[in-house]
């Protein structure tokens, strides 16, 4: 399809699906796309694209207004999808880049029949110690936060909103930070000390979070809104209680816990009750599982795990705690799920200095996300 | 009666005229005796009673001028002290891997601090616990803090009212030196102290 926007819309939805990993994307230069795609029309080349193993053509048109999406299917010969969708703001800016990704995401629903994960960012800590957001795709890396220390971001679940824990002259507190007005908001007064690694319930109204005190460091629930008093939620008794991540149903909270002597998985009910040892004790092996992060379809749980002493990437299925490692190579620390339950980022010293990655928990491929460093990261929901 | 008494009357009379216009000395009409060896001594004591009353006043002169001296020798030591308990507050302290529990070093180090608290009521403090740059980041901001509360801890139980100290950590945050390695990893896994208000007695 010639002309620059063409061209730049056809590379950022190819790259996207590529990204996917559900479809083997066939690249087509300028070229030979125009050798085997009509400049306008449906005559395409069906035999040569069979022969190429290419199941379905997408074809991208710019209007006006925004862009027509068409899908043929190879073996049929036949159009059997078409969309049209508004793509706002100045090209390649980043509410145009997002709404193309949006697009891929659509193209991966009518494929497989559920969307793709594009049409979404993540958030991390950068070298300098603040919040930074970056595209899904590593496009437009941006700052967020002034302050001493910001650590441990968290989505809100309407994907507008952020908490964390922001480290000031006045200690360390638990902020949220709106999109819309750029502004923080402190939601932990009602604890003194060391406040950190907050999460906010699937419901949007709850935040969970680690108070560390004389007593040792425990989970508190909180309300988002309003100024009650924060409860405490783990059993204290000098034990340390941080990162928790809920069960997308909001009626569980995955944690860490050292009560064991060293750091272990456990679950427990949102309330507080029944805690579980969730990783498997491994005798005459001082173990150290740390920061698990539930998917949003909720079979699996992702964490770190040192083997051999180096921490791996791994995942539990909450049923029958089963569990699979997904790294071998280096120090890979702090997964995060994407809204499609299959890809996974984490923090990875493979290349040198503490970058983002990216790994599709089926085929085990990688891609690396950030340039100029990132730790600590949170894949948000797909933006609506 | 014949003219030669008459005349001896008048004599008397003028002669006692006399002797009432001289002033007559009040008190005791003492008969100096005219005893030489009293009167020397008389000399002496006098003499010696005055030597006396200026030794004292000049003794009293130093005497103040040697406290003054003293006081601005002792003040001077204060100054002096006040930084070396400075220093001794300041102190970081050291943990081996992976643990909160005091070392013995430390502990010796914590035992100096304590009069230098307790000699300074007004002042209060924070520990700050930080870890070496292995583990996860999130635990080690927990482990960071128990080391500061054992550290506040052994304070309390050494005198130091609780209400005096603030605990806080840093996790693996803020190394003192970069890098990898034991040599590296030693000097991080330290709790740092910092006064916060307060001073002087």
């Amino acid at each position: 399809m010639p002309g620059d926007q063409t061209d730049s819309v056809r590379a950022i939805i190819q790259r996207d699906l590529d990204y996917d990993d559900r479809a083997t994307v066939v690249a087509l230069d300028a070229p030979a796309a125009r050798a085997m795609i009509p400049a306008s029309g449906d005559k395409f080349n069906y035999p040569l694209f069979a022969k190429l193993g290419v199941v379905a053509i997408i074809r991208p048109q710019i209007g006006l207004t925004g862009m027509t999406v068409s899908m043929y299917d190879v073996a049929t010969k036949k159009l059997i999808q078409s969309g049209n969708f508004s793509i706002p703001g100045e090209v390649n800016g980043r509410s145009w880049r997002m709404a193309l990704h949006g697009v891929s995401d659509e193209i991966g629903r009518w494929i497989f029949g559920k969307r793709g994960a594009a049409r979404s960012r993540v958030l991390y800590v950068g070298t300098d110690g603040q919040v930074w957001v970056i595209d899904s795709d590593g496009a437009n890396p941006r700052k967020l936060t002034s302050m001493n220390l910001a650590l441990s971001p968290a989505w809100h679940p309407n994907g507008n909103a952020f908490v964390f824990s922001g480290f000031t002259s006045r200690g360390s507190q638990i902020g949220l930070y709106s999109f819309e007005t750029g502004d923080v908001t402190w939601k932990s007064a009602t604890t003194r000390g060391l406040n950190i690694t907050p999460v906010i319930a699937p419901d949007g109204h709850t935040i969970v979070y680690a108070n560390g005190a004389e007593r040792g460091t425990d989970l508190m629930l909180a309300d988002l809104d309003g100024d009650a008093e924060a409860r405490r939620i783990t059993v204290g008794r000098g034990s340390d209680n941080t990162s928790p991540s809920f069960s997308p149903d909001g009626r569980q909270i995955a944690f860490m816990s050292g009560r064991a002597g060293h750091p272990e998985l456990y679950t427990m009910d949102a309330d507080g009750t029944n805690p579980q040892l969730l990783t498997q004790y491994n005798y005459g092996e001082q173990n150290y599982r740390a920061s698990p992060d539930w998917a949003p379809d909720g079979r699996l749980i992702a964490y770190q795990s040192r083997i051999a002493g180096s921490f791996q990437i791994m995942t539990i299925d909450f049923r029958d705690h089963t569990t699979k490692q997904l790294t071998s190579d280096g120090e890979n620390e702090d997964p995060s799920w994407a809204p499609d339950s299959r890809h996974l980022v984490f923090t990875s010293g493979r290349s040198g200095q503490h970058q983002l990655w990216v790994l599709d928990s089926e085929s085990g491929r990688m891609r690396q996300l950030t340039k100029s460093g990132g730790r600590l990261a949170a894949w948000s929901p797909l933006f609506k | 009666m014949r003219l030669s008494s008459i005349l001896a009357a008048s004599a008397v009379v003028i002669a006692v005229t006399a002797c009432v216009k001289r002033p007559v000395p009040l008190g005791p009409v003492t008969t100096p005796s005219v005893n030489q060896d009293s009167l020397n001594k008389w000399r002496a004591d006098s003499i010696a009673r005055a030597d006396s009353l200026r030794r004292a006043e000049e003794a009293r002169q130093r005497a103040e001028q040697d406290s003054l001296r003293a006081l601005r020798e002792r003040e001077q030591r204060d100054a002096m002290s006040q930084t070396d308990a400075l220093a001794v507050l300041k102190a970081t302290i050291y943990f081996d891997y992976d643990q909160s529990v005091l070392t013995d070093a430390a502990k010796t180090a914590l035992n100096a601090k304590v009069p230098v608290l307790q000699s300074r009521s007004g002042l209060r403090i924070r520990i700050t616990g930080h870890t070496d740059s292995r583990g996860s980041a999130e635990y080690n901001l927990a482990l960071g803090l128990r080391r500061a509360a054992e550290t506040k801890a052994y304070l309390v139980a050494n005198g130091i009212e609780a209400s005096r100290i603030e605990i806080f950590s840093l996790g693996a945050e803020r190394p003192a030196v970069q890098g990898e390695g034991e040599e590296v990893w030693s000097k991080n896994r330290r709790a740092e102290f910092d006064p916060l208000s307060g001073g002087a007695e």
